[in-house]
């Protein structure tokens, strides 16, 4: 394998200390001149995956599932007769599969290399582990650099590791859930991580545990022209609780980078997963993610999911109701600038009776950004009393921008209930007019306007992430105004 | 003591001309009322003032306090000193009166200094005492649904937060029952005297009953024709608009 062959720019200046600016874009371009000890070349071939299995030491089986899935995902095409034909543009020849100065995270960030460590301490996770968090898992290209959790969630028999620990450490339990949720085959991209997957996170609550504080991973992507793959599974065993955050960002590079992680939620009966995302990648990364949870009876998957930045995005978190009563959730804040495509939704596949499903999707389109909701709700014929409810809203900032709503719902039999609303509205310029007359500048005007329609929703976070996003938003509003 | 000067002032939308030649001084403590026909060019003449992107000031000045206000952002004209009570304002979803007015608050602070959230909603509420206004109420968002009636109060309780050096009041009473109108009327009567100035626009007579001008002004074809105190509103309504008219064509 080449050497590494490490990126430079020129080091942004230190940005003022803010204890919850992990996720703001102008945080999030910098990076470091680190020098990779493992590094998988540019392209990808076989040796690619044999490589990338034999630095983690794997099992000859996992080999197996990553070789089967290169083959997958070779086959099959783009999905570029439903999808945005942008996907083209990605030059998989061209990306860095593999990145990493070490398999093993540490422990303590004492312990964590100091390019890595100030990238963190800049992106302020550490202080944010110390206030609120339970665990931290801290991903810096393929690998986790640092992964903790608090004693007193460990002693409760919580595990939190990165995939590749997972692996080693728990294989029974992780090849018992592993890819059962999204199959290698599910569609391109999901055949792409399960050939090449790296990093991400492995949780298992046991029964009955409620983990009161947030779990947190943090993705970093570093390197240009590198393609991110993790894999996270979350297994909750009978009426457990427990709620992950993931934050993600990059630098801006000239050249595009890949983002493609699985994320499998696996709630057994009575159990509670929330999953929250509040992604800020740098608008020249394809974000192509595939997300799903079963819910097995009584149990309840909720996916929050704020889709800020990026090039494209393509991501649909869904839900399967396996369970009698089971219910799934998805909320979903998307905002598109200017070049940039957010075509995000959600999936809800109902299994078993009385299950309940509940879609909030709000977009913002600004300038050239677009918004494209995508939904299937399904309920079969022979399911009594299950109930869907679907909410797609678009607000549209300046008139170039576009939205498009697709929704599929598929119910059958007459023993079930669905409820679908769109909406699409406007920031006019009297509404403009009228804030800028009380004092507030235009990028006020419009931040305050997108804050408003998003209100309802973001209220539903955690403190902590409902400013993040308003600071987020605060900022792309003034990037927007010409 | 603070001077607003219009000075010949001409506005167009578009290329259509609308005020041809306006002049008015009005000073702190004042209340001027403008009187007028529809279509005479009184609501152009507060958008404009106010900056509103589609009117075109195509000559005169406007001066607050000596210094042209026309190359300013219509936020920065706000923040200079001027209010504008609009006709029909608009809704923000989502947005909370509280909040709004907080963001509004804010702008006008130095960059750096945080507002005092306990001193702001003491003010909050002794401002909504004054004009009789529901604590609930701070918690709607901007304008979302209300009647006529709550949006002029609501602008009336933006324009005592913001405390301005000129307010200027575009039809106010429109919308109104004659009970809003009193509430209305009473808030504006609390503020006026002391710092602030205030150009009222009205199409009728029946506002002037609540709120009793200095001075009155009728304006027709964009410009003033005529000026008095408040007896000349009383003549307006008694003898019409017509009668403005036969007297331009006389001169």
């Amino acid at each position: 394998m080449p050497d590494l062959a490490a990126t430079t720019l020129p080091e942004a200046p230190d940005a003022p200390a803010n204890p919850v600016a992990g996720i703001d874009q102008t945080k999030g371009d910098f990076t470091y001149d680190v020098n990779y000890e493992f590094d998988a070349g540019t392209g990808l071939t076989e040796n690619t995956v044999r490589y990338i299995s034999t630095v983690k030491k794997e099992e000859p089986w996992l080999l197996e599932f990553r070789l089967k899935a290169l083959k997958t995902f070779l086959e099959k095409p783009m999905p570029t007769h439903w999808a945005t034909k942008d996907l083209d543009n990605i030059n998989f020849d061209k990306i860095r599969y593999y990145l990493s100065q070490g398999q093993k995270p540490k422990r303590t960030w004492d312990e964590v290399p100091d390019d890595i460590k100030k990238t963190f301490e800049r992106l302020g996770i550490p202080e944010q582990e110390r206030k609120f968090l339970a665990g931290v898992e801290a991903q810096f290209d393929s690998e986790a650099a640092y992964s903790n959790i608090k004693e007193i969630v460990a002693k409760q028999g919580v595990i939190f590791v990165n995939s590749t620990e997972g692996l080693r450490e728990h294989p029974e339990l992780f090849r018992k859930f592993f890819g059962k949720v999204i199959p290698t085959g599910d569609n391109k991209f999901s055949a792409l991580n399960s050939a090449v997957f790296s990093g991400g996170s492995f949780i298992y609550v046991p029964k009955g545990v409620k983990v009161a504080q947030p779990l947190q991973a943090y993705f970093r992507i570093n390197a240009e022209n590198f393609g991110q793959f993790e894999r996270t599974l979350i297994i909750a065993d009978e009426g457990a609780e427990v709620t992950y955050m993931e934050g993600c960002t990059a630098p801006k590079f000239s050249t595009s980078t890949l983002h493609s992680a699985v994320v499998e939620l696996v709630a057994l009966k009575g159990a509670k997963i929330q999953y929250i995302t509040v992604q800020n990648w740098a608008n020249n990364v394809f974000n192509l993610v595939t997300k799903r949870g079963v819910a097995h009876e009584e149990a309840t998957i909720k996916w929050i999911d704020c889709n800020i930045g990026s090039r494209l995005t393509m991501k649909y978190p869904g839900v399967v109701l396996k369970g009698r009563k089971a219910r799934g959730e998805v909320i979903s804040i998307a905002l598109a600038n200017d070049g940039q495509h957010q075509d995000t939704g959600a999936k809800m596949i109902h299994a078993a009776d009385e299950t309940t499903s509940n879609i909030v999707a709000k977009s913002i389109s600004v300038g050239q950004g677009r918004s494209t909701y995508r939904g299937v709700v399904h309920i079969p014929k022979h399911l009594k009393g299950c109930k869907n409810n679907t909410e797609c809203d678009a607000l549209l900032i300046n008139t170039n921008s576009r939205t498009d709503t697709y929704p599929a719902i598929t119910v059958r039999g007459d023993a079930n209930s669905v409820q679908h609303e769109a909406s699409v509205s406007k920031v006019s310029e009297e509404q403009i007019f009228y804030m800028q007359q009380r004092g507030l500048t235009e990028a006020q005007a419009m931040s305050l306007s997108v804050n408003g329609f998003v209100n309802d929703l973001a209220s539903q976070f955690p403190m902590e992430y409902s400013v993040e996003l308003k600071r987020l938003i605060d900022l792309e509003m003034e990037g927007s105004v010409g | 003591m603070s001077q607003l000067e219009i000075k010949d002032l001409h506005v167009s939308i578009g290329e259509k001309a609308i005020v041809k030649g306006f002049s008015l001084t009005l000073n702190s403590g004042e209340v001027h009322a403008i009187m007028g026909p529809n279509g005479t060019g009184k609501s152009t003449l507060s958008k404009a003032i106010a900056g509103h992107p589609d009117y075109t000031v195509t000559g005169g000045d406007v001066l607050l306090d000596g210094r042209s206000i026309l190359a300013m952002q219509p936020d920065e004209r706000a923040r200079a000193g001027l209010f504008l009570a609009f006709q029909y304002p608009s809704e923000i979803p989502g947005v909370t009166i509280a909040n709004f007015l907080r963001a509004a608050v804010q702008a006008r602070m130095a960059e750096g200094e945080e507002l005092d959230a306990t001193g702001y909603y003491k003010r909050l509420y002794s401002k909504m005492d004054l004009l009789k206004i529901d604590r609930k109420f701070t918690s709607r968002a901007v304008n979302d649904g209300f009647s006529g009636g709550e949006k002029k109060r609501c602008e009336i309780l933006q324009m005592a937060m913001l405390e301005p050096k000129f307010a200027l009041m575009d039809e106010t009473d429109s919308g109104l029952d004659i009970d809003a109108l009193r509430i209305v009327a009473e808030g504006v009567n609390a503020m006026r005297g002391g710092a602030l100035g205030i150009l009222m626009i009205t199409h009728y007579q029946r506002l002037l009953d609540y709120i009793v001008p200095d001075h009155v002004h009728v304006m027709w074809d964009g410009r003033i024709v005529k000026s008095g105190d408040k007896s000349l509103a009383l003549e307006l309504e008694a003898k019409g608009y017509d009668w403005v008219k036969k007297e331009l064509a006389k001169a």
